[in-house]
């Protein structure tokens, strides 16, 4: 089975304090891994790494296959790249006006202010094509989280954060922004593509919202939710951008035995019935043991254990990682 | 086993000083040597270009005079530097507290010395007299007008999102200004230069205003006495502390609404001075003055490093000189937009400015 | 029996539905009312009073151009949560474009209706020129950079004589060409650019509420709402601030097209921060995020200061209020100039409302939510649902 995601020496420093220590990390495909740890393990900065919000200081990820964060090389020389053709174009229209054409001349600096401006704009958009281009010149950026999201990442936050002030199903439709394929001058001519994609997108939203429990709640404002269906809420989101691999942060946070049964079961659900794996945080071990193909544990930015629920438990590293040695 | 080292300080106050002074005499005769060429190209200046026997001493005024109005931007970016540090909003209304600050120099001087505006006071103990009169009662006054605006506008906001308080204060700006105009009327206001401008030293063969150094002495005392004050006492810590983390310093007990207001205390203060400053050395006042001088103190404090008292000292005396050099070579219309260039550079490139350190996360 | 306050609840979450979901007829219709009113008000008293009929319709012509300058700031502020102080920048571009291609000063004369789309575009440019570089910074110092951007552009059109006769300006500048059945442009017509603006803001209207509901407007109130969260649900976001900056600003190039043409001159100084800040203040007084609120604020307020202000001391001649002496201050409200007061009042106005009622006069509906008690809002929704399965 392949592997979804393949961490290899992911290390992070934030300036003299080492978060994150060469970590080896690997997800197969289809399965459910919790990472556990104390407080302040790292598991959280780990998360966010993966997701696109840190560069790692080293170390690299590769999502499916394809090598997507890493530390960024080379940053410095992209902007000499697409700043190139402009200065040609304008060398090129400052020896035009030497002749005196004036209307070469003109011609000259709309082209190179145009030129200029596409550039900007593409050197700001990153499209895969101008990516792949800048990698050609040895140029790598680490993913951010919207690449991610792209490339099939979906992930909820530990505390979370919903859009409140919107309704539920505008929550679940943002979530699905990278999978509509209409733009805003669709939406500006009011297209037929665009109408019916508006239909088709709040149908596939109803689905999801009734996939985690949330039938017929669509207009409800995200904020007026009980806590509960707000962490539904989020998951919901997330599934919406059809996502290879889930990212849940402490999804049970806060919840009741009952909630958190059903939340568990519907995790479950997500792997069996939508072919997602999921890597999840908790500090609830009924739900870690209840549920993961597989624990990783992280204790002051290390791996010290990983292995099925059972082994992971009986590790005397972890055991003393949560609790302490017995004092001698 | 994770490591953590944490950067030692130089804990040699007499080295630092040192350091600090050979760098700023370095970088004055760095300038001095700049303006001296450039005043000479034809192809800069035009054809008022000097030729070497005049460009030396020109180039030595110059300089002084650089040195006088960086020192007046240093003043008025610390308190823009000293507010982001602590709270992260940018009081837009600070530039227009250095305005009301001029104002009010010119209310105390004439209340005070009665003279029309063109009479200065020659009588050495008199001005003093009038000079510190003008620093006590205009800087607290300041102070307290920067204290009252948190307290009013931007308190309220505190803990929520960041662009409602800015809007705020953009508004509060707004309202000095108008305020201003309705009070006082559109237009130069003459103030009274009673720092008689003509006292002059001879230095390098050019007779340099004794203004100017009182004006770059005064504003060095201040940020010596402001250093001190923040690095060396009680409640100089607690602001750091809250600069640093907000939430820990409440906890380990500094009383937040308290610190702050001291922080717009002082940095009211210190625009006061400038602004008291700012009378005698041009002699008139205007109410977009604020927004002038502000956007460029802001950017000073933005090029020193945001939230680094050093780096807006820094950043002052760059700007200054920066705007110095442009008026020197002709080009004094376009200062405002070398300085907006100067701001563009420094968020593209560097936002954590010169001295600053790298800030959190990005989306 | 379902009281009086309910029933009125009832009829607006019914009235809000059917705008929602059936936006461009709702807008014409509601600006097909309003347009009767405004051709028909000025002549019957207690307005016809006030001032003739074509002071009236210029006053609402120049009204529109700060509504449609009001509801692209919008786009920017109160959609996508971006502080532009600078966007009169973005204004002058439009109206200097439209002044040199329509004067004596440069010899051209260009048509009308083609070049609000040539305005429009310039300032577009500009504007991703701007935004480009700086909408990866954070908020505050995004202001910062557009508050310099629109301090640099008057002054680049002060320095650049030979293309925008500095200080002075650019006069003469040809008006429309002439309407079928309206006839020509001329200070005494004003009814003709009024009805012309109605239709710009009607257009206008319709566009930007197409855009706020769809993709393109979630993603702009999502980064509003929470940028990061907005960035890990795949939402590019420099991108997309930079469609809402290039938009702003493509309806500020509108805007100053039209402006140009009307007042015929154009100069450096009607572009300083105060008009910026008039429009930010129309925003905020009207309701952020509220494409509607916004129009109305605008309105509301370049109608208080363009003929409320200036009326107000003949009103009281009228009223025939007595002058105020307490001791030595005498105030004599009949001779009082409240123009000159007016930026004032619009700070303090700015102001109040972000201390007291941020949300403005005419709430969006995201902020509404923001501010209700939860239990209201929670009743407004099922308003909402309930008027929505009965329509």
């Amino acid at each position: 089975m392949a592997d979804v995601l393949n961490a290899t020496n992911v290390t992070k420093r934030f300036g003299g304090l080492v978060a994150v220590h060469d970590i080896d990390f690997s997800i197969p495909e289809g399965s459910i891994v919790s990472l556990i740890g104390p407080n302040g393990a790292g598991k959280t900065t780990f998360f966010n790494i993966i997701a696109g919000i840190y560069d790692p200081t080293a170390g690299i990820i590769e999502f499916h296959g394809e090598n997507m964060i890493a530390r960024s090389r080379r940053a410095w020389l992209e902007p000499v790249l697409w700043l190139t053709p402009p200065a040609i174009l304008a060398l090129i229209t400052f020896v035009i006006s030497g002749t005196g054409n004036e209307g070469l001349t003109g011609l000259g600096i709309l082209v190179t202010v145009l030129t200029l401006l596409a550039s900007m704009v593409t050197g700001v958009a990153r499209p895969p094509a101008y990516q792949r281009f800048m990698q050609r010149f040895g140029i790598f950026r680490s993913a951010r989280p919207n690449d991610m999201v792209v490339a099939g990442l979906g992930r909820t936050f530990q505390n979370i954060r919903l859009f409140a002030n919107m309704t539920a199903m505008d929550n679940v439709l943002v979530g699905m922004h990278s999978r509509l394929k209409t733009t805003w001058i669709d939406a500006l001519l009011s297209t037929p593509r665009d109408r019916r994609e508006e239909v088709t997108s709040r149908v596939t939203a109803n689905e999801l919202l009734t996939l985690v429990g949330l039938k017929g709640r669509g207009d409800t404002v995200a904020k007026n939710l009980p806590y509960g269906d707000q962490r539904r809420l989020e998951i919901a989101r997330a599934l919406a951008s059809k996502p290879k691999l889930l990212l849940l942060d402490e999804p049970t946070a806060g919840m009741n035995p009952n909630e958190t049964a059903d939340l568990t079961r519907l995790i479950g659900r997500l792997r069996s019935e939508l072919g997602l794996t999921v890597l999840l945080i908790e500090h609830d071990m009924r739900v870690v043991m209840g549920i993961s193909d597989r624990v990783t544990v992280l204790d002051h930015g290390e791996r010290i254990a990983e292995g099925t629920p059972d082994e992971v438990r009986k590790d005397p590293k972890v055991i003393e990682a949560y609790l302490g040695t017995p004092p001698a | 086993m994770t490591t953590v080292t944490v950067a030692a300080r130089p804990r040699n106050p007499i080295g630092r000083f040192i350091r600090i002074a050979v760098i700023a005499i370095a970088a004055i005769i760095i300038y001095q040597l700049v303006l001296f060429i450039a005043l000479q190209q034809t192809w800069l200046v035009g054809t008022s270009a000097l030729d070497a026997q005049h460009a030396f001493p020109v180039a030595v005024q110059q300089t002084i005079n650089a040195l006088s109005i960086g020192a007046i931007y240093a003043l008025i970016a610390l308190g823009y530097t000293m507010v982001y540090g602590i709270i992260e909003l940018i009081n837009f209304a600070h530039g227009d507290v250095f305005m009301v600050g001029a104002f009010l120099s010119i209310g105390v001087t004439l209340v005070l010395f009665g003279q029309p505006v063109g009479v200065s006071v020659t009588n050495v103990p008199f001005l003093i007299l009038l000079l510190v009169a003008a620093l006590v009662i205009v800087m607290p006054l300041t102070g307290l007008l920067n204290l009252t605006i948190e307290r009013i506008f931007y308190r309220p906001f505190r803990g929520g999102s960041r662009l409602a308080p800015l809007i705020t204060a953009v508004g509060v700006s707004f309202i000095l200004q108008n305020l201003a105009l309705v009070l006082v009327g559109s237009g130069d206001r003459g103030a009274p230069q009673i720092f008689p401008l003509e006292w002059e030293l001879p230095l390098g063969g050019a007779s340099v205003s004794v203004l100017s150094i009182f004006i770059f002495g005064l504003a060095v005392s201040l940020m010596v006495a402001l250093n001190l004050f923040v690095n060396k006492t009680r409640l100089g810590r607690a602001m750091r502390a809250t600069a640093q983390d907000q939430q820990a310093a409440s906890l380990m007990g500094v009383d937040l609404n308290q610190t702050i207001a001291l922080t717009f205390l002082l940095g009211g203060a210190l625009a006061g001075a400038a602004g008291v400053v700012w009378g005698l050395r041009f002699g008139f006042v205007r109410q977009d003055l604020g927004f002038n001088a502000g956007l460029k103190a802001f950017t000073s404090a933005v090029l020193g490093g945001i939230g680094n008292i050093n780096g807006a000292a820094l950043g002052g005396f760059f700007i200054g000189f920066t705007e110095n050099l442009a008026t020197a070579c002709g080009f004094s219309r376009w200062s405002e937009f070398l300085v907006f260039l100067i701001l563009t550079f420094v968020l593209i490139f560097r936002p954590t400015g010169i001295l600053g350190q790298q800030l959190g996360d990005r989306a | 029996m379902i009281g009086l306050r309910a029933r009125w609840r009832l009829f607006r979450a019914r009235a809000r539905t059917f705008s929602e979901h059936h936006r461009s007829a709702s807008i014409l219709i509601t600006m097909s009312i309003a347009a009767v009113f405004l051709v028909v008000l000025p002549r019957i008293p207690p307005f016809s009073a006030i001032q003739s009929e074509n002071p009236w319709y210029d006053a609402f012509a120049n009204a529109g151009v700060y509504v449609l300058l009001a509801m692209g700031l919008n786009v920017v502020v109160g959609l996508a949560g971006l502080l532009d102080l600078g966007y009169a920048a973005f204004f002058a571009i439009g109206s200097y474009t439209y002044a040199y291609s329509n004067s004596p000063f440069s010899g051209l004369d260009l048509p009308f209706f083609p070049m609000l789309f040539v305005g429009a575009a310039v300032a577009a440019v500009f504007g991703i020129a701007l935004g480009a570089p700086t909408l990866r910074l954070r908020g505050d110092y995004l202001a910062i950079m557009t508050l310099g951007f629109g301090e640099i552009v008057p002054i680049v059109f002060v320095n650049s004589d030979p293309y925008t006769n500095g200080t002075n300006g650019i006069g003469g500048i040809y008006r429309p060409e002439a309407l079928p059945f309206f006839g020509e442009f001329s200070p005494l017509t004003s009814f003709n650019y009024m009805i012309v603006m109605i239709a710009i803001v009607t257009v206008a209207m319709m566009l930007l509420y197409r855009l706020h509901d769809s993709r393109i407007g979630r993603a702009w109130m999502a980064i509003r709402e929470d940028e990061l969260a907005a960035a890990a649900n795949g939402i590019n976001t420099v991108v997309t601030k930079l469609l809402a900056f290039a938009l702003g600003a493509t309806t500020a190039g509108f805007a100053g097209v039209f402006s140009a043409s009307k007042l015929t001159i154009v100069s450096p100084d009607q572009f300083y921060f105060t008009v910026s800040f008039t429009v930010l203040a129309m925003v905020i007084v009207g309701g952020m995020g509220n494409i509607w609120g916004v129009a109305a604020g605008a309105f509301i307020v370049f109608l208080i200061q363009a003929v409320l202000l200036k009326q107000l001391s003949s009103i009281a001649e009228l009223l025939n209020v007595p002058p105020i002496d307490i001791g030595p201050i005498h105030f004599d409200l009949v001779k009082f100039d409240f123009t000159e007061y007016q930026y004032l009042l619009f700070g303090i106005a700015l102001v109040i409302m972000m201390l007291k009622r941020p949300e403005g006069l005419f709430p969006s509906r995201e902020r509404r939510a923001e501010l209700h008690e939860s239990s209201e809002g929670a009743l407004d929704d099922e308003l909402a649902t309930g008027a929505a399965g009965d329509a």
